[in-house]
């Protein structure tokens, strides 16, 4: 079943005719995705590709598409009214992998995508994938295997390093979600554990946090009190220095909480067995799933 | 209490105090005037133009350079020379003093804290302002929280003009001050948006004998995501006060913080950069540095990452981590070739490479004479081993 995504997912794509958008456009049909227009103002009346319809609105793409996700690879400076056209456009699910956003644009996309009642996920992030049926984003379809594990994430390629290990063990994967590293972002750890919970092919879950922020501590009391699920994790950063941001925006310690030791004592203190190498998430995994 | 500050800092450009300075006197917040010196005969004259006591201050992006030194009273020109002479060239927080800010000394009759930063948890801007000032929030909030008021603001509708009075009269009593303390607020506030910060602060805010509020610091960080649309404030960028590596990185579009250790990382991705100086550490190394090559498959890239990594004399054991999505095995491959037959590594180099065209990045590597590796841990382990050998090993003798 996976989460969010999956075969009633109807996907446009905003700035299907740049560079990225249409190399990962291909990998997701590839995949098996339905893109059902792409987005592009300008270039409305093409083909992308002889198979999908471009528009030049995201309300076109609803209303003769009948798009009900939308993934942006647009530039950073036209992200946030990427966002506020297809929240606007009644698009459900808004992934935004696009990086670089002006914190002050998310202040006033987040606020606006909740009224209208839309989901987003990201920026910033690789996006989700639920093996075998369906990828919105740029997560190498290639490395993940259905299974019982739910991946909740703040980073890119750990997360594929992480599926990868668990895919090598022979450990799949019901769904995973890259949740992006800035500071603000839409959809947090707490929203994937909800659906993780519910979504009757997860057995356990791996959560892939990092300094800075408190949203692992937030997910940790989450864990103890909500979920009856196993879950595990790793924090990434237990090396950086304070004071300095990590590549990821929202990647920088300023104060105890945002440290990897105190994000781990959380995960400890609320039962979260926590893998000190990534390659330690595979035995956790298969000893929590007894 | 939490720290306050704690989920805000997020950026790294910082902009100097003067530089501030003029932001806030350009949005009409009261800040006294003063000049900027870049010698002790510069800051003298400046003294002598102002006449009486002045403030010689460094200008620094450091914390704590009260502590450090990097803040002196003069009461006459000749005593201003002298701490400008002692401040210029001083070292806080390893970062060379080039400047000093020459202001008047202010009679202080009170001092309070102004703060607006972005708080993650609550997805908004928060505006705190504390009676206690002159010193570190941070320390005010573990000290004495009941002291800070806080207020988050609705991004969609900006700080109201009622939150902005309310958080003067939690200051004074005097409903003047109170009234002069709500206009800066609002217009410290006014400056932090439309300025692309992340945080800005005055500290102390003060109120003079006379009854007169003003702010006599001035501190902003600024959002780099942001400078695109602000070409004026992008070019406050003091390139000089910050590590030179640090500066050819972010040109060369590369994310690369200096640490102390030995084992030279180089990985694409900031997450799995981080996980990899983890392990490095995990099997009793020492990370150099943090380097994210990005997602970019430009063989340039990895020419100049190598040479920062090259240029920084602790490192013995260069690590290359790999794991391919947009950025491909075979453009990275590329980069090693091309910046190993330009320079000279002269220390070992460790491969690991895996993901999108791992079979073309192992092939071009292979005819060059290097071994890819597809196994993070293995990887780690080796570069580590490298490093250990050649600092345990006596010279010339090859290190195993």
């Amino acid at each position: 079943m996976g989460i969010f995504i999956g075969d009633d997912t109807k996907l446009v794509v905003q700035g299907i005719t740049g560079r990225d958008g249409s190399f990962h456009t291909r990998q997701m049909m590839e995949y098996g995705t339905r893109v059902v227009a792409g987005v592009t103002p300008g270039k409305g009346g093409r083909t992308f590709d002889d198979a999908v319809p471009v528009f030049d609105t995201v309300e076109e793409a609803v209303s003769e598409a009948g798009a009900n996700t939308s993934v942006i690879y647009v530039p950073a400076r036209f992200a946030a009214d990427a966002v506020f056209e297809a929240a606007d456009a009644g698009i459900a699910l808004i992934v935004c992998i696009t990086e670089g956003v002006p914190v002050g644009d998310m202040l006033r996309v987040l606020p606006y995508v909740r009224e209208k009642g839309a989901r987003l996920i990201g920026p910033n992030c690789p996006g989700l994938i639920v093996p075998g049926r369906c990828k919105v984003g740029i997560l190498p379809g290639q490395i993940v295997r259905e299974g019982p594990v739910g991946i909740v994430s703040r980073s890119g390629t750990l997360t594929y390093e992480v599926i990868f290990q668990l895919t090598r063990a022979g450990l799949g994967q019901s769904a995973c979600v890259g949740i992006g590293g800035d500071p603000l972002i839409g959809t947090d750890f707490v929203d994937c554990l909800a659906a993780f919970e519910a979504d009757p092919e997860t057995e356990a879950v791996a959560v892939i946090g990092e300094i800075g922020g408190t949203d692992e501590q937030v997910a940790a009391a989450y864990v103890s009190r909500e979920m009856s699920k196993p879950v595990v994790g790793f924090i990434a950063g237990q090396t950086a220095p304070p004071g300095r941001r990590m590549g990821h925006a929202g990647a920088i310690i300023s104060g105890s909480e945002g440290t990897a030791e105190e994000k781990i004592r959380a995960f400890e203190r609320h039962g979260i067995g926590v893998a000190r190498r990534p390659a330690d998430l595979v035995g956790l995994l298969g000893r929590r799933r007894q | 209490m939490r720290d306050p500050k704690r989920e805000c800092d997020d950026d790294p450009m910082n902009i100097h105090e003067y530089q501030a300075r003029e932001i806030f006197a350009r949005h009409g917040i009261p800040v006294p005037e003063a000049e900027v010196a870049v010698t002790a005969e510069e800051a003298a004259a400046a003294a002598d133009r102002f006449g009486g006591a002045v403030v010689v201050k460094a200008q620094v992006h450091a914390g704590g350079r009260g502590k450090a030194g990097g803040v002196k009273l003069a009461a006459t020109a000749a005593e201003a020379r002298d701490s400008a002479e002692a401040i210029l060239g001083m070292e806080i927080k390893g970062i060379e003093v080039r400047r000093v800010l020459v202001a008047p000394a202010e009679d202080i009759a009170s001092e309070a804290y102004v703060g607006i930063v972005l708080d993650r948890a609550r997805q908004a801007d928060t505006v705190m302002v504390s009676s206690e000032g002159g010193v570190d929030i941070e320390e005010v909030a573990a000290t004495m929280p009941e002291a800070i008021r806080k207020v988050a603001v609705d991004p969609r509708y900006g700080l109201f003009a009622h939150q902005a009075a309310g958080l003067g009269h939690h200051l004074y009593d005097d409903p003047g001050a109170a009234r002069q303390a709500a206009s800066i607020i609002a217009k410290l506030y006014k400056t932090y948006r439309t300025s692309g910060a992340t945080l800005a602060e005055i500290n102390p805010m003060i109120v003079n004998p006379a009854g007169e509020v003003k702010a006599i610091d001035a501190k902003m960080n600024i959002d780099d995501n942001a400078l695109f649309r602000l070409p004026g404030v992008a070019a406050l960028r003091d390139t000089e006060a910050e590590n030179p590596a640090e500066v050819r990185a972010r040109e060369a579009e590369l994310s690369y913080i200096q640490l102390d250790g030995n084992v030279g990382c180089c990985v694409n991705g900031a997450g799995l950069a981080m996980a990899t100086m983890d392990l490095v550490k995990y099997y009793g190394g020492e990370p150099a540095n943090f380097l994210d090559i990005g997602g970019s498959s430009n063989p340039d890239k990895v020419v100049a990452a190598l040479e920062l990594i090259t240029e920084d004399p602790n490192v013995n054991s260069i690590l290359f981590n790999i794991f391919g999505g947009i950025t491909r095995c075979d453009d990275v491959a590329n980069g090693i070739v091309e910046a190993t037959s330009r320079m000279e590594l002269g220390v070992p180099i460790t491969i690991r490479l895996t993901g999108t065209n791992e079979e073309e990045g192992v092939a071009i590597l292979a005819a060059q004479g290097f071994e890819a590796m597809v196994d993070m841990d293995r990887a780690v382990e080796t570069a580590v081993h490298r490093a250990g050998s050649r600092t345990g090993g006596e010279p010339g003798d090859g290190g195993g």
